[in-house]
């Protein structure tokens, strides 16, 4: 018995391993937010996504693409298809060739990708001192902390810098970046973008919606995930039950 | 397989079938009434378990394999989009992603029961070493297809591990260069990696066929590690081990499951969702946490071994094979066992010094005590170490002489082995952590080195010895027996 336990025990001590690995030096702990995500049966809030997309189309995509998205993705966060339709048609693509062989300009459909910023990450760099900005698509789950890194990180610039740090032109300091030094300057301020729905104009809430957007667009299918779990579970549940009591019958005459 | 006398089945489409080819009277022989001993733990449900996470595996990957594309322009985009585009895709690849870490999970465990209850031992020694030899390729496996995605960490921790042969003297070079297909990771890499990721999983089936096969001929070990006797001992495989199997892994199943569903990304690493760039290292390189152990051990030879050593060395070696190993030293007596160990110890430590003291060394004029003269590189070391720590497992069933199986009836071998489980984990950790770090303030590669140490120390030594000097419990006479007892 006490082997078994033992064992059990060193399983489980196995698993947060994954996560107790690479805590890079110099950042310091993340401040942990409460996010409608959290936990088993957490949800994405549409509302926020919504104004965190609207944070996103007003500031972050004037410098990083999304390249995995289409516009037809912004159905999961909660707007409809003539909606969404408005939206892509803001933004034109290059489409061709036409029957003429000649390249044209269209406004974008739903079934287009998100339109970036930068023509390939050459002219990303060239236009930003030589740092291209990241693509966002996957940036929650790309950096230790998900959102609450990316919340921590865009509410955390500090100017002026701490006595003794070297920043060189076009540097900022973020007590949460890795090195402290990065290339971005402080993207969101209050009263930056117009929220329509009376919700508080702030670098604050602007950061978190931001944060959960981003979360959203890397991991579209949270919901169906959990939703689909939890009947896994429950299924398995009821099956390991009866084939426990079928087990326990099979052995009757050994016991 | 053979044409030997059969019962007729009653059924007879079956009969027809079976009396050209005996498909269902094997079946019938194999997994119906197949005699198992009647004491089996839930430890013997891994091997069920991981047949069933290797199935899993071949599925998933089949299906991911129809969508994925193994170019560096594409490779990562392809996954995405399965991640996003492909109807329950999503589900698919992470089924497929933690299902490697749960097929690991299985093997450990199935592994660890085998050391603990003695599986290896005669007459199961092949059925061991065609174990080990899935053991090998499952990691073959796994690390061909953590590259696939196309990660940051797919990219370097290829670089890394491919690394590894660089470290073979002379040809080294060559021989990385041959597997890469160039002379970095690239794209030649890729598309060979997925061609061998796809076929490496049918010659694992295989060889997990010989496997049980072999299991098939010597029959199963049991917790009490003795033979079964008679039909008092066994039961037929149906209908008491099938259902077991089954529950215990619709258990394993839901830890799975939890994982797939709730954590799915908890057991990768986060670099792995940003695209590969050649031009860019990440700060700290990690393999996946099943080769953490692994690694640690490459990464705790930090000195070079240089003739001194080397020389010391195996004077220590014939010593520990005459009075370790042999029964009866055969070609020295006691005194000049002790002399040769003194001069073997005095020889190795005077060559870990010169090498660490390198400024003595050329002060001195020490001939060939300098790095670049020594014979086994650290990088050398480091790959011998990790791949040596496997190779032990191929001979453990001649290291361990003790004609008990069974941990139960060995106390000393079962301090010394849960030992050897907790320093793994210990190299586990070791092996997460930057190189550098500290804990209680002492380095974490000294903690490495002395749980390398201790594991080589396991199999070379400790196990010979207690083979000699263990004097063990008294075994029971019969599972029979035993079961009726545990009853009372």
């Amino acid at each position: 018995m006490t082997l078994r336990l033992s064992l059990a025990l060193m399983i489980l001590a196995m698993m947060p391993l994954a996560q107790a690995r690479a805590s890079e030096a110099n950042a310091p702990e993340l401040p942990r937010q409460s996010w409608s995500f959290d936990g088993p049966f957490g949800t994405y809030d549409k509302a926020a996504l919504q104004r965190g997309f609207k944070v996103y189309r007003d500031v972050c995509s004037s410098c990083h693409s999304m390249n995995l998205l289409y516009y037809r993705d912004l159905e999961g966060i909660g707007y409809n298809e003539a909606q969404i339709k408005n939206i892509a048609a803001d933004y034109t693509i290059e489409d061709g060739p036409n029957d003429e062989g000649d390249m044209f300009e269209r406004p974008r459909l739903p079934s287009d990708h998100f339109k970036a910023p930068f023509a390939n990450a050459k002219a990303a760099a060239y236009a930003n001192n030589g740092a291209a900005p990241p693509d966002l698509s996957l940036i929650a789950k790309a950096r230790e902390g998900h959102a609450d890194y990316i919340y921590a990180l865009l509410t955390s610039f500090q100017n002026p810098p701490p006595h003794g740090a070297n920043l060189a032109q076009g540097q900022y300091w973020n007590e949460y970046f890795p090195g402290h030094k990065l290339a971005m300057p402080p993207p969101l301020s209050d009263g930056m973008v117009a929220y329509e729905d009376g919700t508080p104009e702030t670098l604050n809430q602007y950061a978190r919606d931001v944060a959960q957007f981003l979360t959203w667009a890397g991991d579209p299918y949270m919901e169906e995930r959990k939703r689909t779990g939890l009947k896994v579970l429950l299924f398995l549940l009821v099956f390991a039950s009866v084939m426990y009591a079928v087990k326990r019958k099979i052995w009757a005459d050994q016991h | 397989m053979s044409a030997g006398p059969r019962e007729q089945f009653d059924n007879p489409v079956i009969e027809w079938i079976d009396s050209r080819m005996p498909v269902f009277t094997m079946m019938v022989k194999e997994y119906g009434v197949f005699p198992a001993p009647k004491n089996f733990n839930y430890f013997w449900n891994f091997g069920a378990i991981a047949m069933f996470m290797l199935i899993t595996m071949i599925v998933t990957g089949l299906f991911l394999a129809m969508h994925y594309t193994a170019n560096v322009h594409m490779a990562f985009d392809s996954v995405e989009r399965i991640m996003r585009d492909v109807n329950g895709g999503w589900l698919i690849r992470y089924i497929h992603m933690n299902g490697a870490s749960f097929f690991f999970v299985a093997v450990y465990i199935h592994i660890f029961r085998g050391m603990y209850y003695g599986s290896y031992k005669k007459p199961r020694e092949l059925l061991w070493i065609l174990g080990v030899v899935i053991f090998l390729l499952m990691m073959a496996t796994a690390f061909l297809g953590y590259v696939l995605p196309w990660g940051q960490m797919s990219l370097w921790g290829a670089t890394v591990i491919t690394g590894f042969f660089t470290a073979i003297p002379y040809v080294g070079d060559t021989i990385q260069q041959w597997l890469l297909g160039g002379f970095s990771v690239a794209n030649p890499t890729l598309t060979r990696f997925f061609a061998l990721h796809f076929v490496l999983p049918f010659v694992i089936f295989a060889i997990v066929f010989l496997h049980v096969w072999a299991l098939h001929v010597t029959g199963s070990n049991n917790p009490l590690g003795i033979d079964t006797k008679g039909p008092q001992d066994t039961l037929p495989f149906h209908p008491y081990y099938t259902t077991k199997d089954i529950f215990g892994t619709i258990v394993f199943i839901m830890l799975y499951a939890l994982f797939i569903f709730y954590m799915p990304d908890s057991l990768g690493h986060p670099d792995n969702y940003i695209p590969a760039n050649p031009l860019r290292t990440p700060p700290h390189i990690v393999p996946e946490w099943y080769f953490l152990p692994f690694y640690a051990m490459l990464r705790a030879v930090t000195f070079n071994i240089n003739i001194y050593t080397l020389f010391g060395a195996l004077l220590l070696f014939v010593v520990l094979i005459e009075f370790g190993w042999r029964k009866k030293p055969a070609k020295l007596n006691k005194n000049g066992g002790i002399a040769l160990f003194i001069i073997g110890a005095a020889f190795a430590l005077f060559g870990l010094y010169a090498d660490a003291n390198q400024e003595w060394v050329s002060a001195m004029h020490i001939p060939l005590a300098e790095i670049k003269d020594a014979p086994i590189p650290a990088k050398l070391g480091g790959v011998l170490a990790m791949f040596g720590s496997i190779a032990l497992l191929f001979v453990l069933p001649w290291l361990d002489t003790h004609p008990v199986r069974s941990a139960r009836f060995r106390p000393l071998f079962k301090t010394f082995f849960l030992l050897l489980i907790a320093m793994f984990f210990g190299l586990g950790y070791i092996g997460s952590q930057p190189a550098g770090g500290t804990i209680f303030g002492v380095s974490l590669s000294v903690f490495g080195l002395a749980f390398t140490g201790y594991y080589f120390a396991f199999f070379l030594v400790i196990l010979p010895l207690l083979g000699r000097f263990e004097k063990g419990r008294d075994l029971p006479n019969s599972i029979h027996e035993a079961v009726l007892a545990k009853k009372h």
